[in-house]
């Protein structure tokens, strides 16, 4: 047995992880950070305390057993260290890649209070690539009861939620409206952050489970979700549809030419891989001086596939400060690295014309934050008599969306004002069997959150459906929903089928 | 990639017919898209896995055959390769829809159809489903000449009246659709609806010609999209000084508001990567397959162990 650790025994700085240079990266489309080897790796376990009280777990929005897969990666037990996450987390070579760490787990470490937090993020993707490499996967056979479950979106959310019903026995599909399945994490996030191997080879693993992908599927135009409960044979449907329309400034020269969305911007870059134009038929508007409107991880993954395209000056245009900036800090970081040149404290004001349907620039006023909003932040009001022009051929806008409405016209389930789903505590939607979680339900979040949801749904399902769930947690309802016995509702549609 | 099959249906082009040089039709197996199907609505096709989602319109569906019919001219890349590629046998890579919103049919008595162009196709079903609920239909569809008219017997089937417009007066009227509607016009007081699918001008000039009389005019707008799905926003018009998304609120909307010198400027938006994809395929055009794009190597995924086992 090792000695007790102290915070003056462990190493004392934070083990770095290998990173492209930024000039030559601002340039490609490989992965920017390149993972920790076995040895880097051992060496930052070995900076974990193992506290008792186990802060880390309660920042954790999904809970993963943060000391004790820490524990088996210092014990050279990864296989081990696999399990442990897997028991919580499906994904973790991407969870690992693109949680935003340092305000969740990293954020309430014991080791943070005097030095850099243990690099919890960067293990768990060390965790997460060994098992992608080794074909590891946690996957407990349990005989098929079934139930056949719909998933509408492939996207974290679907994907958990798939999951967790695949292993609990159930036959499961998912639909996905793209040709591709992966929702953000193929079309928004891009290859040098997230590696589509690493998606293509999560997806793999949920096939091994026997989850089936349907591509080229819109739910609700090709078919209605009350059909699939009354017509295709689904016992319960999950929707995680993801974000919908881009929000726009509704300034002079939004609709010009040379203004678009990060989204657009980003599938067509990533999805439909417009980078490799011509070889790939989908082409891109290419700016030489781009201005981005935000500073999310949107923003920011706009940011840096512009200077991969080419763009000479990627500037960031925020209204707030540095401070309330809501990317995770090491994209803010990366971008920085990249050259990307930050304005903050300055708001758009118009998109100027070139007279030929494109853009020449934008016209900008300064801001000052003043009293704290609902959200907490300090409200940024103009500076007036601050407005300057600055030269720009392509504003991209990274300003949130809104909620995708194709759902709701085409069911009766409740939304709430804002056009989101509606559940309850359990993501249960308004329709009995129904159940909706990730984007679609909060608005804008994070993979984690998403994947979260997707399994919070999952034990909702399990309940209303009848099935024995080990991962139920104390106080949710367990046979009945909206006073109905699931059991017997259920087993009598399989018996009927 | 390549990795990440599709564990769905595949779409398989059983019959092809070709209108004229640039015109032709593929009917597409998909059941359960034929089932769902209402006129007005599109659909987005990716002729190969490295190709352009475009949206095309549901020209037809036939529930009992399970297919559904797209007519398609060959203007740029995707719908020329299409044109050599897409014979009976040959599979689509990717077909999504039915998308949009249906269009509202069964409240007009009399209807004017308009086609112009790319809009020819489109309209038959619409005409098709106002004569059914009940409405007495006008049909104006515009050709250039009478070498590029088709399914004529088809619009007259389903019209009561059809008027063919021809640009230099080989078919019909000699004249633009505008004539047509203006002809239709003159004997029917009575038309409470125009409904016109064309390239955005046509369109303009519809609207302007119903606009005097005030008679409702519904438009399927065109505009460049990516998803279809309501996500990107780069299908975005404007109607009433107001942003729509073409994929999810339209595609119809009421001619008499719509900002179509928005529309055309943005149609206009990839111009020049449009034509540099169309030249650079042109002058492969002829090998029998599209050129296949450089040897992509798979970016490896990391591999901790690899020190460890010394590779
Ligand atoms: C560019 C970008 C970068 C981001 N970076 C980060 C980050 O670094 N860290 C982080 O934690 N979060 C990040 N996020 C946020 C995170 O990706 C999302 O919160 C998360 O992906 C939401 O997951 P979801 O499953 O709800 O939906 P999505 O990932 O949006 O997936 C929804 C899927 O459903 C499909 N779909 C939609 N409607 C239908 C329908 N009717 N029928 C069938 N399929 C349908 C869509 O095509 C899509 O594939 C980022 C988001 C973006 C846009
Ligand atoms: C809702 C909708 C329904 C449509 N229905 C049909 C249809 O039934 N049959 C059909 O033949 N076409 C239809 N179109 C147009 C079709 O999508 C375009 O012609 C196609 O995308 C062109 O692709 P391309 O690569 O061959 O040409 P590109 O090389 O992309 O473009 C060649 C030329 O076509 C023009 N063009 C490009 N995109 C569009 C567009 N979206 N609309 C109009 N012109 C465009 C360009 O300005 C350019 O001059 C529809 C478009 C929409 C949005
Ligand atoms: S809080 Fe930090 S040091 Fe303590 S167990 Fe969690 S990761 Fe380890
Ligand atoms: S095509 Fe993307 S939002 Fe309409």
């Amino acid at each position: 047995m090792a000695r007790k650790k102290t915070i003056r025994t462990i190493p004392q700085a934070r083990t770095p992880m290998r990173e492209q240079p930024g000039a030559e990266r601002a340039r490609n489309f490989a992965e920017v950070a390149c993972g920790y080897s076995v040895a880097e790796a051992l060496r930052e376990a070995d900076r974990c305390l193992l506290c008792p009280d186990e802060p880390c777990i309660r920042g954790c929005p999904v809970g993963i057993d943060i000391p004790a897969f820490i524990a088996r990666i210092g014990a050279k037990d990864y296989r081990g260290a696999y399990d442990v996450i897997a028991e919580t987390n499906f994904l973790p070579a991407i969870c690992g890649r693109v949680c935003p760490q340092e305000t969740q787990c990293e954020a309430v470490c014991t080791v943070g209070e005097s030095l850099e937090p243990v690099a919890i993020g960067r293990l768990e993707r060390f965790v997460g690539d060994a098992a992608l490499a080794e074909g590891w996967l946690n996957a407990p056979r349990v005989a098929p009861n079934g139930f056949r479950i719909g998933i509408v979106g492939s996207g974290p959310a679907g994907m958990a939620c798939a999951a967790d019903m695949a292993k609990a026995g159930c036959e499961v599909t998912v639909f996905e409206a793209f040709h591709l399945p992966g929702g953000v994490l193929r079309y928004g996030i891009p290859d040098f952050r997230l590696p589509n191997e690493v998606i293509d080879a999560e997806i793999d693993n949920l096939r091994r489970l026997g989850v089936r992908f349907e591509c080229n599927t819109l739910v609700g135009r090709l078919f209605t979700i009350p059909q699939m409960i009354d017509e295709m044979g689904f016992h319960a449907v999950f929707i995680g549809t993801g974000a919908g329309t881009p929000s726009l400034l509704g300034i002079p020269g939004d609709s010009l030419n040379g203004v678009l969305s990060a989204n657009e911007l980003l599938t067509r870059c990533n999805l439909m891989r417009a980078k490799d134009f011509p070889e790939y038929d989908t082409p891109m508007p290419l700016g030489r001086r781009v201005a981005v409107i935000g500073a999310g991880n949107t923003a920011m993954d706009a940011m840096r596939v512009c200077l991969r395209l080419g763009a000479e000056k990627v500037y960031c245009v925020y209204r707030r400060s540095r401070a309330e900036c809501p990317a995770r800090a090491e994209e803010v970081h990366h971008a920085e690295g990249e050259g990307v040149e930050f304005h903050w404290l300055t708001a758009p004001v118009a998109i100027l014309d070139d007279g030929k349907g494109g853009v020449r620039g934008m016209r900008c006023t300064r801001m000052a934050l003043g009293e704290p909003d609902d959200s907490g932040r300090r409200r940024p009001a103009a500076v007036e008599g601050s407005e300057f022009d600055f030269e720009a051929d392509l504003i991209v806008y990274a300003i949130g969306t809104n909620a995708n409405p194709i759902i709701g016209q085409t069911s009766k389930l409740r939304l709430d004002k804002r056009g989101y789903i509606e559940t309850d505590a359990g993501l249960a939607t308004s329709m009995a069997g129904v159940f909706a979680g990730g984007d679609i339900v909060t608005g804008a979040a994070t993979v984690i959150e998403a994947m979260g949801a997707g399994r919070k749904a999952a034990r909702s399902m399990k309940a209303w459906l009848g099935l024995r769930d080990e991962t139920a947690l104390a106080g949710e309802p367990a046979g009945t929903l909206f006073g109905i016995d699931a059991r017997e509702r259920n087993f009598a549609r399989i018996r009927l089928a | 990639m390549g990795a990440v099959v599709d564990d769905g249906s595949r779409f398989e082009v059983v019959s092809r017919e070709d209108f004229s040089e640039v015109t032709y039709l593929l009917e597409i197996r998909h059941p359960m898209m034929a089932r769902a199907a209402r006129p007005g609505q599109f659909v987005i096709v990716m002729a190969h896995a490295r190709g352009e989602r475009i949206p095309l319109t549901l020209a037809d569906f036939d529930r009992a055959k399970g297919t559904v019919t797209l007519v398609v001219q060959a203007v740029g890349k995707t719908t020329r390769q299409m044109q050599q590629h897409c014979h009976v046998g040959t599979e689509l890579y990717g077909l999504v829809g039915p998308l949009g919103v249906p269009s509202a049919i069964g409240s007009a008595k009399k209807v004017v159809c308009v086609g112009g162009g790319l809009g020819v196709a489109p309209i038959f079903p619409q005409a098709r489903a106002h004569r059914a609920s009940g409405a007495y239909v006008i049909g104006v569809v515009g050709f250039r000449s009478r070498s590029l008219m088709f399914w004529e017997e088809r619009f007259r089937a389903c019209c009561n009246e059809l008027i063919v417009c021809t640009d230099d007066g080989s078919a019909g009227i000699k004249g633009f659709v505008t004539d047509g509607i203006r002809h239709a016009l003159e004997r029917h007081a009575d038309v409470d609806e125009v409904v016109a699918i064309g390239p955005p001008v046509m369109m303009r000039a519809c609207a302007e010609a119903t606009r005097p009389r005030g008679i409702k005019t519904v438009v399927s707008l065109n505009p460049v999209m990516v998803d279809g799905t309501g996500m990107c926003g780069g299908c975005r018009v404007k109607i009433g000084g107001e942003v729509r998304f073409a994929c999810v609120d339209g595609p119809d909307f009421d001619a008499h508001r719509v900002d179509f010198d928005d529309l055309m400027a943005r149609l206009r938006r990839h111009a020049v990567a449009e034509r540099a994809a169309a030249e650079r395929w042109s002058e492969t055009c002829r090998m029998q397959r599209p050129p296949e794009p450089p040897a992509e190597e798979p970016l490896p995924l990391p591999d901790p162990f690899e020190e460890v086992r010394g590779g």
